[in-house]
């Protein structure tokens, strides 16, 4: 084990794919930096900082920094990838699913289904997403619902160094495209890392916390914001089950379903707007399979169905926070 | 080309505007006043101010994620586009946009854009509009050298080529896209313009830190694209003094690279220096005007740290006409 970050483990794991497998290479916007420039390739690292030392490492046939190009970014890794490497993509930021749309739902989700089985599409894009910086509409969305959405692509999103590590290796052994979400106001978290080649399988939840009253299934970002919520509640004696679902496709139906059944009680915390979102999913799972463990009506936590505002106030009260999942809790406890 | 004192001494306030602006931002976002991410214009007043000198408030531009000197350019209220860059309900978007999204629909702004390469087609829709009203009025989209790489850069001059409409495609090469530099990321050997006249349309090229290079070309231009209602294209060679945005390192400069482009490329110095000799402005004059604008700014600057903070309230605000 050693402790590191989000950031660090995310750097660390794309050197040992590299490392490990000549197919695997990485595209992306400044994702050395510096290219064309006095400063030098290499100048920069990736804006944030998340593939550092590999275009020294690893060269530019393997590291592309691309032009500000989208659709050919992810379009490139899908044709890549069906000529048998393995291409990491990045999105800057994940609102840029707006721009190569097509290349993610139309392309690389169906390959595999339309060819027969025939076709192996193993492309990893990496989509730096969320709120909290107050980045406004354009640059801070939550986009994990939408793709999670499509058939054919597997969604991640850790929320801890050890699982980022887990899920971003698990991907880049696997032979489906895997959507991975990183928060990018979590790379800084830190935590403890397994060393070598550790592998955390998709669509098994992390039980952050066991408590028995209250189940929260939090997503991303929202697991820290559950834990705080959860800490206050235990002041009061009331104890969570926080579920990490880490993977929103698969989804790890049972063990959701396992922790309702013995607490009763469903909150559901999604930094994504509420409408066709992953509250409402998970919510109307829990409708259809644990219908008569649930003692309250679930509780939903989420965004507003609003873009996200760029003003700090607008900002705050846009994104969930531990105060309204406390009191979601607390309605749980409450009602009848 | 004859020019007029008052319309010198407009373009020299507003590309001063421009500058102070962004001057102060910088010291006030260093002191962690204003939220987000900021992108300023210094550096390229020469461009905004040098197109949209020729442009009424019925033609129309689209900007980009470094937009304040467009807006600035266009006429939008300084006041309001500083409210706006504080986060506060009384901003030009109620404090909605910031930096990235300020708009005024009104005066023919109709945005800058977070979404790099979203405006080229944009303003061949806008450029529909103008050809339908019949009014020789033209639309705008100002792109970076790193936005001339985009698939819809292409698509909106393809298009705009076939559909015949005044779409004018104005490619401000400040030589960087983040931090990757145009020697790298243009294919076309360090040249946008030829790109648009590949797509059939007649290019331009001018100095983008010399307001009568930009200036000149462009009404040779607007002449044009007003008179035949077909698109064209200029490619503006300029700078920008800061980093990406603020807050960048900047290790891909050269060493001394921002100071040598100051002391070179600064479009607010070269105006000075020809104006005095070319014409009938004096140095008080531009001193006086300095001065006024540095007052400007300053008011804006208290007004937006007075101004009204938004209520969580708002947020639920404007998402539609209707629902
Ligand atoms: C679709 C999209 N891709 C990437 C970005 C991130 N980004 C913001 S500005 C920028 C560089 C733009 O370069 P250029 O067009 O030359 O404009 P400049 O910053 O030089 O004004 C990039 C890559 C973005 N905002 N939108
Ligand atoms: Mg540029």
């Amino acid at each position: 084990m050693s402790v590191m970050n989000i950031r660090e483990a995310i750097n660390q794991t794309l050197h040992d794919a590299m490392e490990r497998d000549p197919s695997v290479i990485l595209l992306g916007e400044d994702v050395a930096g510096g290219a064309g420039t006095a400063g030098g390739q290499e100048a920069i690292g990736g804006i944030w900082g998340t593939s550092t030392g590999l275009i020294g490492k690893f060269g530019p046939d393997r590291v592309i920094d691309t032009p500000i190009s989208e659709s050919a970014i992810v379009g490139a890794a899908a044709g890549a990838a069906l000529a048998g490497m393995r291409p990491v993509a990045e999105l800057m930021f994940a609102d840029f699913i707006g721009v190569c749309g097509d290349q993610l739902i139309n392309q690389i989700a169906k390959f595999r289904y339309m060819f027969g089985g025939k076709a192996r599409c193993p492309v990893v894009v990496r989509l730096i997403y969320g709120a909290g910086m107050n980045s406004a509409a354009q640059h801070s969305q939550a986009f994990y619902n939408l793709l999670t959405a499509i058939p054919g692509l597997k969604v991640a999103m850790p929320s801890t160094p050890a699982d980022a590590k887990g899920l971003l290796n698990e991907a880049l052994h696997g032979d489906d495209p895997v959507m991975f979400f990183e928060h990018k106001a979590l790379y800084g978290k830190k935590g403890e890392v397994p060393e070598g080649d550790y592998r955390v399988p998709f669509g098994h939840v992390r039980m952050a916390r066991e408590g028995g009253d209250v189940t929260i299934v939090a997503f991303g970002r929202m697991v820290s914001f559950a834990e705080k919520a959860a800490d206050k509640l235990a002041e009061d004696g009331i104890g969570c089950d926080i579920i990490d679902p880490r993977t929103t496709s698969p989804l790890d139906e049972e063990a959701i379903l396992d922790s309702v059944e013995q607490t009763g009680r469903l909150v559901v915390v999604d930094e994504c707007p509420p409408r066709c979102g992953l509250a409402a999913d998970v919510t109307a799972l829990v409708a259809q399979k644990a219908f008569t463990s649930l003692d309250a009506p679930p509780e939903c936590v989420t965004a507003p169905h609003t873009p996200v505002p760029f003003s700090p106030e607008l900002e705050r009260a846009y994104v969930p926070g531990p105060p309204a999942i406390e009191a979601a809790v607390r309605r749980t406890l409450d009602w009848g | 080309m004859q020019y007029s004192k008052d319309g010198l001494l407009r373009a020299y306030r507003r590309m001063a505007t421009i500058r102070q602006f962004e001057e102060r931002l910088h010291e006030e976002i260093a002191k962690g006043e204003i939220p987000g991410f900021t992108h300023l214009y210094a550096g390229q007043e020469a461009a905004a101010v040098g197109v949209c000198e020729h442009l009424d408030s019925d033609d129309m531009i689209v900007s980009t994620h470094r937009g304040h000197g467009h807006c600035i350019a266009k006429g939008c209220d300084v006041d309001g586009m500083m409210k706006e860059i504080y986060g506060s309900r009384e901003g030009l978007c109620k404090g909605r946009g910031g930096s990235m999204h300020i708009a005024d629909t009104s005066i023919g702004m109709l945005g800058a854009n977070g979404i790099v390469g979203a405006g080229a087609p944009q303003a061949v829709g806008a450029a529909i509009a103008a050809k339908a009203a019949g009014k020789g009025k033209v639309a705008i989209a100002f792109s970076g050298d790193g936005a001339c790489n985009q698939g819809t850069t292409f698509e909106a001059m393809n298009m705009a080529a076939v559909i015949k409409v005044p779409a004018i495609f104005v490619f401000e090469n400040n030589h960087y896209s983040e931090h990757t530099g145009d020697a790298y990321a243009v294919g076309t050997a360090l040249d946008i313009a030829s790109r648009a006249e590949a797509f059939g349309m007649r290019a331009w090229r001018a100095n983008g830190c010399d307001f009568y290079s930009t200036f000149e070309a462009m009404a040779e231009l607007l002449d044009y694209v007003r008179s035949t209602n077909l698109p064209a294209a200029i490619e503006l060679d300029t700078e920008r003094f800061y980093g990406h945005f603020e807050g960048d390192p900047q290790r891909y400069r050269a060493k001394g690279e921002v100071a040598r482009l100051r002391e070179e490329r600064d479009a607010l110095k070269s105006f000075r220096a020809s104006a005095v000799t070319k014409t009938y402005l004096s140095t008080d004059e531009l001193d006086a005007l300095d001065a006024a604008v540095g007052e400007e700014i300053d008011r804006a600057v208290e007004a937006a740290r007075k101004a009204e903070r938004p209520d969580p309230s708002h947020v639920l605000e404007d998402v539609y006409a209707s629902y």
